[in-house]
């Protein structure tokens, strides 16, 4: 089924639906990893977002119940050069199409998917349409341009966890104040993640690491949180524009100094504003698994996965308080920093991969340090 | 951590002459890592016997020997140089082999030489099977269940043990030398005994065999600071058990779920570590259990490898050169990424396309070979397509093989509907070279791919891709039923989207390659190019590297700058190989001396001429009609070199000149004048000059009467081949009868060629340079072995050495007066044979010819790029070429044979070319360049012991002077009975021993026990007697040095005696003046 994608600039590609009629507006984005597109799309900052695979083949390895990483498909519509339709892999479940269209999620294949990744790549991240049911061009193309886009918007709190909840045994378990117990594992360090947008593998990984981990709503206030007495706080990753999200900054500033906090993307962005920064919009973004990363303590380059289109101004940062530990060696970009005073760290890329590279798996390790020797 | 300032001098040390496994991509990478050391500063020693590199060109390293790489000869190199470090990982196996050689045998320590990029135990601990599995072990990784032995009887034993089948891999060997799949004892036993010899160490693993899982490398780069980056996945499309190098490959892995990638990528990470590879490349193999994801490291090269050259082309990340900037202390965040010019080499490529690599194979060379593949590799080349989708690549590499395919099917040249399910079925189950041939007929016939998958193992996924192609072979014969026309515009982009080639689509609509394409552009379905950028779009490049497909947006620029376009020559194959790579990219060079834009069209990732730094524009892409004009159409050259790249854009020339295109230098009417062998013969009359007796003949009558009247012996060949194909020397009417039986000789399609063959005759091949107006010569190669050898198996000697002065004149005489009567503009190459002192024509090439790197290597005058500024306009004079070059030393070049791959295969040389490479000898002495060829082909003359002889009755009289010589120089020798008594007669003394057939102990016994040292042995034609097949399969075998003709032997006696009264020297080729 023919399928329009416009832009709101006036470009326009035409492709072919493979999970029928639909349509979605949002913010286009491209994406480069090879491989890792379920995690992609379960991951929740690509809310509000229509995501294109640079990687032209797509849906080889179909899609599994072990990779979520989270319980639902996020971006809006998602856009491949040729949709592989059957999948070949031992764990297979499903296919692509099925899964996205089990979630009404727009699937968009047969289109120069690297012109539309050039054009972005020049002009910018555009906000864009795609659709089978309206092909008339210049409608389209006014819709896209008629849209408000996010910018300022808190897209957070449509993707954070109504109910407070546990991780054990691989999956969510509904609960509150610590009562999801994962067997195995004596003397846990309590953690407690504010969901902006959590990603199963920062939980996953936590949970392995020897942590209890109890999830809780972004709108959770820095009181309640402390009075669950944790040995840490999460901030994950998250959609949209920080400055944007309501509430979080705040329930920070609250925590900061109070108990140990390591942040993630989103989580990075919302301690950049706690300690006085600011955040901006870069021209598209970081999207992919092969964004090296230096960390400057140690001169280590590590390769990162990355999905933020945001970033903290490193030039808003008071540097005697706030340290820059890590940054981009492709574009100099901010990538980690900590609180010279308080225990706080954070990165802006995903240590947690899920898609990509393992490299980073130490921060979590230096979450657990930190709280552990915070507890002693 | 900034370079070195500790170290000045790096040796670096090349592979050798092209073998199988062991071809370009080494002289790709030794390349760019000399460029790059240089760029930093450092002096740079080289050593590589192989004359047809651009690594050995004088001008790139400070010193270059072209010598042979043994142990002894690198040692000599470094006590004449006393270099501070040695780099060993750019040279392949070879290098490395011979590095951990100078290592223990205490060299590198005596003239404190450091060993770069990995240490003697890093090297022994990857290579070594033992170590390698301990350390697997150490680090929590699978390996397969295998056990270490160094005899037979523990090798049987641990086949009982594991259980049948079993893997056989000797240690320290290249490409799978020696190993393969053994399904029961019997096998086990014969792989053993072959293994164990073969094995630098008489080691060899037994290993349990992971047939049919799934196969899949990662190209691992590691700096000083421990940062380490994979810089691509590969997936073999054939499962396990056949050698990677002889397997289709992809990139990147297309079936992993990223966490079974990133598991990959973790194991890779850590066994570059465990292993210690202090900097540089390193390919990691591994196994995958298709049905529940297990994996399995199967080894690991601590050096770049072909898979490397593969991944660099792949991707665009130039891994050696950035190898050897590692290797000298900088880190990948200090170095630039060359293509995107922001970022740095501390990141890892990501790509949007797929590429695809197909092997080249040339059974058809080695009929007696069983086109079976295995662990142990035969493919002599490849070729690597790159596409936005698999099918597209898929079809792209189907056509840029050279093997007449247009693509995957469709094009009229599978003719498998006769066969038997069961042979259906037999051709899916066992791998081989037309295994893909088998696969299209299971497709065609509607074989479900779950039953495929069965039989081959190959993964469904690509079975997948491979059904829609056929599937859509099949709806364009339904939907061109009527024409071309009906297919319309959308399918026909969609045909030309999923790789399908104009000639397909002609074939299978039943109209023209001509029409399809004038229909395309007339409805604007035209390609595009887009870039290879390392980053999938996500910043600007700069390195234009460009690959076709049929999609929206076109990358490629024409730059308003005068341009030419040069051919390449496709895969390597018998006959064409890196010596045609090594002219085209002097084209690019010469271009850019006279700033003129070079756009370089090839597709073969083993070779400088598709690295990115070679000319100024790239063109990865099949050398197929289509595609270059597709090219052209968009560049609008000023010109296009075709005479550089060998036969493959030679057999473009014509068609490209019909189609207006500007072909520079010689016009394609003079290389049709010197092809078309009515033209050529009116031309040599007109010039006086003489060729054997010849003539032309379509049917077995007029084969036997032209033969009878010519007399025999004959040469038969079919018209327009290339390396000899299908060439026999036949002597009597039964030959005749036997070669016009082949089939398709005698049915009036190609006519047979017979010529009057010149028994006994000096061949002689020259190389020529014309500028419409004056030709200087470029060399006289005398051959060693008679004529009646195909020239790129004789080895040969410049100068000639007993030809005298008049007939050199002559030969000078009749070259120029061809070249100007030709028009030649460019090269020219003329095979000469010389009987009774008079001068025969053999053949007229107007073009680059093989020898070229050689001639130029020998005598300082780099000919290929000398003949582009003439083709460019230029005047010798003008390039202040205007005298000969007359050499003061000796260069022999000596060709290297693949026989030991091929079980079963004569090593008789004959008309027809088997040799996969050369090597060359240079000294000033002409007996020690021939042993230094010789030692550099791998045979190591020896200076005592016994001479076997056998010689045909015919070769008798000529062999006794070289056999009373070596009785003086104290051999002992053994002949068989006619030889023993023929020499008797002639005063030489010999001892006789039986033939085979004579009773035991016989000749075979005497080369089992290793009690003779060179085996001299002719024989009349093609497999005359089983008896001196068997001896020669068992020198082969036992690596006995044996020669196969008189001349050989004459030639080899010489080097001997010179090697008894001279050290073997050392001399870079800058000295030689």
């Amino acid at each position: 089924m023919k399928a329009l994608i416009a832009l709101e600039d006036g470009t326009i590609f035409e492709g072919e639906s493979f999970t029928g009629r639909g349509e979605a507006i949002g913010e286009m984005v491209f994406n480069t990893s090879m491989s890792g597109y379920q995690e992609i799309l379960t991951d929740p900052s690509y809310t509000g977002q229509i995501v294109t695979m640079t990687y032209p083949l797509i849906g080889n390895y179909g899609v599994n119940s072990e990779d979520m990483e989270s319980a639902s498909v996020h971006p809006r519509a998602f856009l491949v050069k040729e949709y592989n339709a059957v999948p070949s892999n031992y764990r297979s479940q499903k296919s692509l199409a099925r899964f996205l269209d089990d979630f009404k999620v727009l699937g968009v294949e047969g289109f120069d998917t690297r012109a539309l990744v050039r054009h972005i790549r020049t002009v910018g991240a555009l906000k864009a349409i795609v659709s089978t049911e309206d092909l008339d061009r210049e409608s389209l193309v006014g819709r896209a341009k008629a849209w408000a886009g996010f910018i300022g918007l808190d897209l957070v709190q449509d993707v954070s966890c109504e109910q407070p909840y546990g991780w054990a045994d691989n999956c969510p378990v509904t609960g509150t104040g610590f009562s999801t117990v994962q067997a195995g594992i004596d003397n846990p360090l309590r953690v407690v993640a504010l969901d902006c947008g959590v990603k199963y593998n920062q939980l996953r990984i936590m949970t392995e690491k020897g942590c209890q981990v109890q999830v809780v709503p972004a709108r959770t206030d820095a009181a309640t949180i402390l009075a669950m007495q944790p040995d840490g706080v999460f901030l994950s990753n998250g959609p949209g524009d920080p400055a944007g999200v309501q509430g979080v900054v705040e329930t920070v500033r609250g925590l900061l100094g109070k108990t140990v906090i390591f942040g993630i993307c989103l989580g990075h962005q919302i301690l950049g504003l706690a300690y006085g920064g600011s955040t901006y919009k870069l021209k598209f973004g970081h999207r992919g698994g092969n964004q090296p990363v230096k960390d400057l303590v140690t001169g280590h380059v590590e390769i990162t996965s990355q999905n933020h289109g945001f970033t903290v101004d490193p030039d808003s940062l008071d540097k005697d308080v706030v340290e820059t530990t890590h940054i981009n060696l492709n574009d100099g970009s901010l990538e980690g920093m900590r609180h010279r005073l308080y225990p706080a760290f954070s990165v802006q890329y995903h240590p947690e991969h899920a898609p990509g590279p393992h490299d980073s798996l130490y921060l979590f390790d230096r979450f657990i340090e930190m709280m552990r020797s915070e507890k002693s | 951590m900034p370079k070195r300032t500790d170290i000045h001098k790096i040796l670096i040390i090349g592979s050798g002459p092209i073998i199988i496994s062991q071809a370009c991509e080494f002289d790709y990478s030794g390349a760019q890592a000399v460029k790059a050391l240089k760029e930093e500063g450092y002096e740079v020693v080289l050593i590589n016997s192989n004359p047809a590199t651009i690594m050995t060109d004088p001008e790139l390293a400070d010193r270059t020997y072209i010598e042979p790489i043994t142990p002894e000869i690198v040692a000599k190199v470094i006590e004449k140089e006393r270099p501070d470090a040695l780099l060993p990982t750019l040279g392949g196996q070879t290098a490395l082999n011979t590095a951990i050689k100078l290592a223990e045998s205490g060299v590198l320590d005596k003239y404190k030489v450091e060993m770069l990029a990995a240490k003697i135990e890093v090297i022994r601990k990857a290579e070594g099977r033992e170590e390698f599995r301990a350390a697997m072990q150490a680090i929590g990784l699978k390996v397969p269940e295998s056990e270490i032995v160094h005899t037979l009887e523990d090798a049987m034993a641990a086949g009982d043990s594991i259980g049948f089948p079993v893997i056989v891999r000797p240690s320290f060997t290249l490409g799978g030398t020696g190993g393969g799949v053994a399904y029961n004892r019997q096998e086990l036993e014969a792989l053993s005994v072959c293994g164990l010899d073969l094995s630098m160490t008489t080691e060899i693993m037994v290993e349990r065999s992971l047939l049919g899982w799934k196969e899949f490398e990662l190209e691992v780069m590691r700096d000083c600071k421990d940062n380490v980056v994979i810089i691509c996945s590969i997936e073999n499309m054939d499962a396990m058990g056949v050698h990677t190098g002889d397997s289709i490959t992809v990139a990147p892995a297309q079936t992993l779920t990223d966490r079974e990638y990133q598991e990959m990528r973790d194991a890779a990470i850590a066994i570059i570590r465990e292993i210690g590879v202090e900097t540089g490349g390193s390919n990691v193999q591994f196994a995958v259990n298709p049905e529940d994801g297990e994996l399995m490291v199967i080894e690991m090269n601590p050096r770049v490898s072909r898979s490397s050259a593969l991944a660099s082309k792949a991707t665009g990340f130039p891994i050696a050169k950035i190898a050897a900037k590692l290797a000298v202390g900088f880190t990948l965040d200090e170095i630039k990424n060359d293509i995107t010019r922001e970022t740095y080499a501390s990141f890892e490529p990501t790509i949007d396309y797929c590429v695809v690599k197909i092997p080249r194979f040339t059974f058809e060379k080695f009929p007696e070979a069983e086109d079976v593949l295995t662990t142990a590799m035969k493919s002599v080349g490849e070729t690597m397509a790159i596409g936005r989708t698999f099918k597209e690549a898929f079809q792209k590499a189907m056509r840029s093989l050279e093997t007449g395919r247009a693509g995957f099917g469709g094009d009229g040249k599978e003719q498998l509907e006769h066969l038997e399910l069961f042979e259906l079925e037999s051709g899916l189950r066992i791998p081989s070279s037309k295994r893909l041939s088998f696969l299209h007929e299971a497709l065609r016939r509607g074989l479900s791919i779950e039953n495929i998958y069965e039989m081959t193992r190959i993964d469904p996924w690509f079975l997948r891709n491979l059904e829609q192609i056929v599937a859509m072979e099949q709806e364009i014969r339904r939907v061109g039923a009527s024409g071309l026309s009906g297919l319309g515009y959308d399918f026909l982009k969609k045909c030309k989207q999923n790789g399908f080639s104009d000639t397909q689509l002609a074939y299978l609509t039943g109209s023209s390659r001509d029409e399809v394409r004038s229909l395309r552009k007339q409805i604007g379905i035209v390609p595009v190019y887009k870039l290879v950028d390392t980053c999938a779009a996500e910043f600007e490049s700069y390195t234009p590297y460009y690959y076709s497909t049929y999609e929206q947006e076109n990358e490629a620029v024409r730059s308003e700058r005068k341009k030419v376009m040069i051919l390449g020559g496709g895969p390597n194959r018998i006959g064409q190989g890196i010596e045609f790579d090594y002219c085209c990219v002097h084209a690019a060079f010469a271009l850019k001396e006279i700033g003129v834009e070079s756009i370089m069209v090839n597709s073969n990732p083993e070779t400088v001429s598709t690295d990115y730094d070679t000319s100024d524009k790239l063109y990865f892409e099949p050398l197929t009609l289509e595609d270059v004009l597709n090219i052209i159409d968009l560049e609008r050259p000023d010109g296009v070199i075709v005479q550089f790249g060998g036969q493959t854009p030679l057999n473009l020339a014509v068609a490209l000149a019909e189609a207006g295109v500007p072909i520079i230098g010689t016009p394609p009417d003079s290389i049709d004048r010197a092809e078309d062998r009515k033209r050529f013969q009116q031309f040599l009359q007109k010039l006086q000059l003489r060729q054997p007796k010849n003539d032309t003949v379509f049917t077995l009558e007029e084969a036997l009467a032209v033969a009878e009247q010519i007399g025999y012996p004959v040469v038969v060949r079919p018209s327009y081949v290339l390396g000899g194909r299908d060439m026999r020397i036949v002597y009597s009417e039964r030959g005749i009868r036997e070669f016009m039986a082949k089939p398709g000789m005698a049915e009036n399609k190609h006519p047979v060629l017979i010529d009057k063959f010149l028994e006994d005759a000096i061949e002689v091949d020259v190389d020529a340079i014309c500028d419409g107006q004056k030709t200087i010569i470029g060399g006289i190669m005398e051959h060693i072995e008679e004529a009646g050898i195909h020239s790129g198996d004789s080895s040969c000697v410049l100068p000639p050495d007993t030809l005298s002065a008049g007939l050199i004149e002559e030969i000078k005489q009749a070259t120029r007066a061809m070249a100007e009567e030709l028009g030649v503009i460019g090269l020219m190459n003329v095979q000469y044979a010389v009987k009774d002192e008079e001068l025969y024509i053999l053949e007229v090439n107007p073009r680059a010819s093989r020898t070229v790197p050689f001639v130029s290597k020998a005598t300082g005058v780099p000919l290929a790029k000398l003949a582009t500024k003439v083709m460019m306009g230029m005047t010798l004079a003008e390039l202040g070429l205007t005298t000969e070059v007359v050499i003061k030393h000796w260069a022999v070049k000596e060709a290297v044979f693949p026989f030991d791959r091929f079980k079963n295969v004569d090593t008789l040389l004959g008309p027809e070319m088997k040799s996969t490479g050369e090597v060359m000898g240079i000294d000033a002495n002409l007996g020690l360049a021939v042993a230094k060829a010789q030692l550099a082909a791998g045979v190591t003359l020896p200076v005592s012991g016994t001479v076997f002889i056998s010689v045909r009755d015919g070769d008798k009289k000529g062999i006794v002077e070289a056999a009373k010589n070596l009785v003086a120089m104290s051999y002992t020798l053994l002949a068989t009975k006619g030889t023993a008594d023929y020499l008797r007669q002639h005063g030489v003394v010999c001892d006789h021993v039986n033939k085979i057939a004579e009773g035991r102990p016989h000749i075979l016994d005497k080369l089992r026990d290793h009690q003779v040292a060179w085996v001299v042995n002719t024989s009349l034609g093609r497999r005359t007697t089983e008896d001196s097949y068997l001896i020669r399969r068992a020198a082969l075998e036992l690596r006995i040095p044996y020669t196969t003709t008189v001349s050989g032997a004459v030639s080899v006696v010489m080097a001997m005696q010179a090697l008894r009264e001279n050290a073997l020297g050392v001399k870079p080729i800058q000295h030689f003046t």
